[in-house]
């Protein structure tokens, strides 16, 4: 992320007063009209410095401070216009909320505006041959388990990887090694799904035994 | 957020600035609109009170007589009204909301009334005493008969707003028709809370409580549990779940079975009327609530000259209870797992709904979280007491908030009916999400979209909501046709959907309403039936928010005058101060088109000002000058 020296704030008309205004502006400093929600990253929108070890105590504060401000009902007795800003804002304020609470999505987020682009609905084929056979050892593992006893414990073994992948992710970013990062936060993807898959597994048979 | 040093200029906090006519605009309550019984309250700075009935009851039975002369009854004499007349009086219509023939059929034998398909396949119908009604008409009656309790409490004040609650499992179609009953109230809804969230509202305000809270709600008719985080005024939902259509009556329905087996023993063989469906359904709830304070205890029912005589001991009515309570106990586990929390991590759990005084039900929940449920307030009142004050806060403005999610999650129909989901359960509310979708036929011009809710992976096991169809589509390969389906879900959990062709922009939008809902023409027929002042009521509407309009443009002009004003000439100056006095004038009226032709006018008067303000602006910030005020108030973090 590179900025100018000269960088300078946009500058559009307030809707109300028709003065100007900052692009990045929650509030019109003049007339105190509620904006839109333009177009802003994650990080920013939450007051955030873009990073992939976000503290999640700070990430909440930051939600609920601005939703405070932002939120349709502080606007439930304004006019229509405004009843419809704030809900553009508190909407965007809950999807930068739920992609960055979740280390998937905030990776690929991180990456995407650094220009790369990690789709992580597409479900195409696995070109990584060492995770490909990984993911297949490891959900056959899951699929014989017969005693909750054994699908606990892959079930924290599934979860320890996820961890253990973040923490790669983490030093990857910090290294700006974005290859690297791509590469794990593919991988990533896969142990989410696969723990979740445990996770799943665990319960059901957890429940057959009660 | 705090440190970038930006100064905050002239900011109008919510609240603040009330809104224009609003003493005028009535009180704003909260009303609790249960399957059972309804409570409405009303809060004062932050006090509480439920509105009460001369004699005192602040229960208003959800039932409803509809009597021969045409009147209309609702509450205890209603209630009394069952065993004289049991095919005149409706009870738990609050089931029926949204609901279609389908849905009833799974009710079937658990409704103390006949139920009908609407022709046009929406929502069912009643008949009742000669009348074909929709639950929606019937709820809308329970809701004047409260409108009217409350303007009785308040020594004739008028009540025009409402926040109304609504169980956090209710889907879209309920939730729509909760809405459309308030209106045909004559009752502007303010915002739909769900039950739990109200709840957590009125303790979290009495005990400023921190940490991570569950609501167990288990009502007449519906049982909801939500886990919510509570921090420093802000009540955020994490997870919720719940079953539409489980709560105390099916209780009440369990033990009347018992009972009418019984009386068969007693009285001998007979097809059982509804005269003593009606009466065995009442005595035992008697049964259930005496139950609650002894451990055995006997009742009689009389029905047609034979009477009998029914024991039931507190262990036999919780073994008839157990099935139902321990489903709810499932739902719970189920949700805090869904929540990813650790049942140890609750500090601790409300109970709301009269069904949560059984013994039983406490000790189950006791046990389950490990900790004694917190009951200080009453629980059939502490719904509407977070009501009331999410009303207040509404209106007079607070620093509380709820931050809700979406109960069940939103998907769209793909090949093979399988449900592709686009906003998943529990995400939290407003949002907005989208999918993209293609054509599976070369040269297919049109695709039908068919949005449900629900969380199986089949269509046919979830609820359809709506279906509509995209047309126009130009003819592609199979394939290349990008077709982006986006959601919205508003503050009060309701849907929008549209769909576009993205390389053409052809666009098609739906505000569901549901295929369980009504109509807007079956709609506008009621509220003309219903209200006789209907169209005064929406000109006065209508009036009222050109005011607030124009206010606002009033207010953002002398706002930019007290910081830009030199820019102007005393010509100049003059012309926007005549017309800022022509608003003024035009607000203080009431006619609606002399409103808006003088904001336009301001708006051509004041045209060259903001044009002027917007050059200086970007003067400034080309010299380098501090933007800070400009940027105005990025922060937002505490």
């Amino acid at each position: 992320m590179t900025m100018t020296a000269a960088a300078m704030p946009a500058l559009v008309p307030c809707w109300s007063c028709k003065g100007p205004v900052a692009t990045r502006a929650l509030f019109c400093s003049v007339c105190g009209a509620v904006q839109g929600p333009g177009a802003l990253d994650h990080f920013t929108r939450l007051g955030l410095r873009p990073t992939f070890d976000l503290d999640m105590d700070e990430l909440e504060r930051q939600y609920f401070g601005f939703q405070r401000r932002l939120h349709p009902d502080r606007f439930a007795s304004k006019s229509p216009r405004e009843r419809a800003l704030s809900q553009g804002q508190a909407t965007a304020l809950n999807e930068a909320y739920e992609t960055l609470k979740d280390p998937l999505k905030r990776a690929v987020a991180l990456l995407e505006m650094q220009g790369r682009k990690v789709d992580l609905t597409a479900c195409g084929t696995i070109n990584d041959k060492d995770l490909l056979m990984e993911q297949m050892e490891k959900r056959e593992a899951i699929a014989d388990a017969d005693s909750v006893e054994a699908i606990t414990r892959l079930s924290a073994a599934a979860d320890s990887d996820v961890l253990s992948c973040q923490c790669h992710i983490s030093a990857a970013f910090n290294g700006s090694d974005l290859e690297e990062a791509v590469h794990l936060t593919i991988r990533l993807k896969y142990l989410v799904k696969l723990a979740d898959e445990a996770r799943a597994k665990k319960v059901r048979m957890m429940r057959a035994v009660r | 957020m705090s440190d970038d040093g930006l100064v905050m200029l002239q900011l109008h906090e919510p609240g603040e600035t009330p809104a224009p006519h609003d003493s005028e605009r009535g009180a704003a309550v909260g009303i609790d609109l249960g399957t059972t019984n309804s409570v409405v309250a009303l809060s004062f700075e932050g006090s509480v009170e439920v509105l009460r009935s001369a004699d005192g009851r602040g229960l208003i039975p959800s039932v409803v007589h509809y009597r021969d002369d045409g009147g209309v009854e609702v509450g205890a004499k209603a209630r009394e009204a069952i065993l004289e007349t049991p095919d005149h009086v409706v009870s738990s219509i609050k089931r029926l909301m949204g609901r279609g023939i389908e849905d009833v059929k799974a009710l079937a034998g658990t409704l103390p009334y006949a139920v009908e398909p609407n022709p046009d396949g929406g929502m069912v119908r009643l008949r009742v005493a000669g009348r074909v009604l929709t639950p929606v008409e019937i709820s809308a009656d329970i809701l004047r008969a409260i409108k009217a309790r409350a303007e009785e409490a308040l020594l004739g004040k008028m009540v025009s707003r409402a926040v109304v609650t609504v169980p956090a499992y209710f889907d879209d179609a309920a939730r729509t028709a909760t809405k459309d009953a308030a209106r045909l109230a004559g009752l502007e809804v303010l915002r739909l809370v769900n039950e739990p969230t109200a709840a957590a509202l009125a303790y979290g305000l009495d005990n400023a409580v921190e940490g991570l809270y569950a609501v167990y709600d288990l009502g007449g008719g519906t049982f909801d549990i939500s886990v919510l985080k509570m921090e420093k005024g802000v009540f955020q939902v994490k997870a919720t779940g719940g079953d539409a259509v489980l709560g105390g009556d099916d209780i009440d329905h369990a033990i009347a079975e018992h009972f009418l087996a019984d009386r068969k023993a007693a009285v001998g063989e007979h097809p059982i009327s509804a005269g003593e469906v009606k009466q065995a359904l009442m005595t035992a709830r008697v049964a259930k609530e005496c139950l609650t304070g002894r451990t055995e205890g006997e009742w009689m029912i009389e029905v047609d000259g034979r009477p009998s005589r029914h024991s039931l001991t507190r262990e036999q009515l919780e073994f008839l209870a157990a099935p139902f309570v321990e489903r709810t106990i499932a739902i719970c586990r189920e949700v805090v797992e869904d929540a990813g929390i650790d049942v140890a991590d609750i500090r601790g759990v409300v109970l709301v709904g009269g069904s949560t005084r059984m013994p039983l039900v406490r000790a189950r929940v006791a046990d389950f979280f490990g900790r004694p449920p917190l009951a200080d307030i009453n629980p059939d009142e502490v719904v509407a007491v977070g009501a009331a004050l999410q009303a207040e806060a509404l209106t007079a403005g607070s620093d509380t908030l709820l931050l809700d999610v979406t109960p069940l999650s939103l998907g769209i129909e793909t090949m093979g009916g399988i449900v592709e989901k686009v906003i998943p359960r529990n995400t939290p509310i407003p949002v907005a999400m989208a999918q993209e979708f293609t054509t599976y036929q070369d040269g297919q011009s049109a695709m039908s979209i068919h949005v449900v809710q629900g969380e199986r992976e089949m269509v046919d096991q979830n609820r359809s909501l709506a279906r509509f169809v995209l047309r126009g589509i130009p003819p592609m390969t199979a394939g290349a046709a990008r077709i982006r389906v986006s959601f919205q879900v508003d503050a009060d959990g309701l849907l929008t959907v549209a769909a576009t062709e993205m390389t053409t922009g052809i666009e098609q939008q739906v505000a569901v309403k549901p295929s369980y809902g009504l109509n807007d023409d079956e709609m506008a027929d009621m509220l003309r039936d219903s209200l006789v002042h209907a169209r005064d009521d929406m000109q006065q509407r209508l009036l009222t928010e050109s005011v607030v309009e124009a206010r606002r443009s009033l207010l953002a002009v002398q706002s930019a005058l007290g910081v830009d004003g030199d820019l102007l000439s005393a010509d100049e100056r003059q012309a926007i101060d005549a017309a800022i006095e022509q608003v003024k004038a035009a607000c203080a009226g009431s006619d609606r088109d002399a409103v808006t032709a003088s904001v336009e006018s301001l708006e051509t008067a004041t045209k060259s000002f903001a044009e002027k303000r917007m050059d200086r602006g970007i003067r400034q910030a080309l010299a380098g000058m501090s933007v800070d005020r400009l940027d105005g108030a990025l922060g937002g973090g505490e």
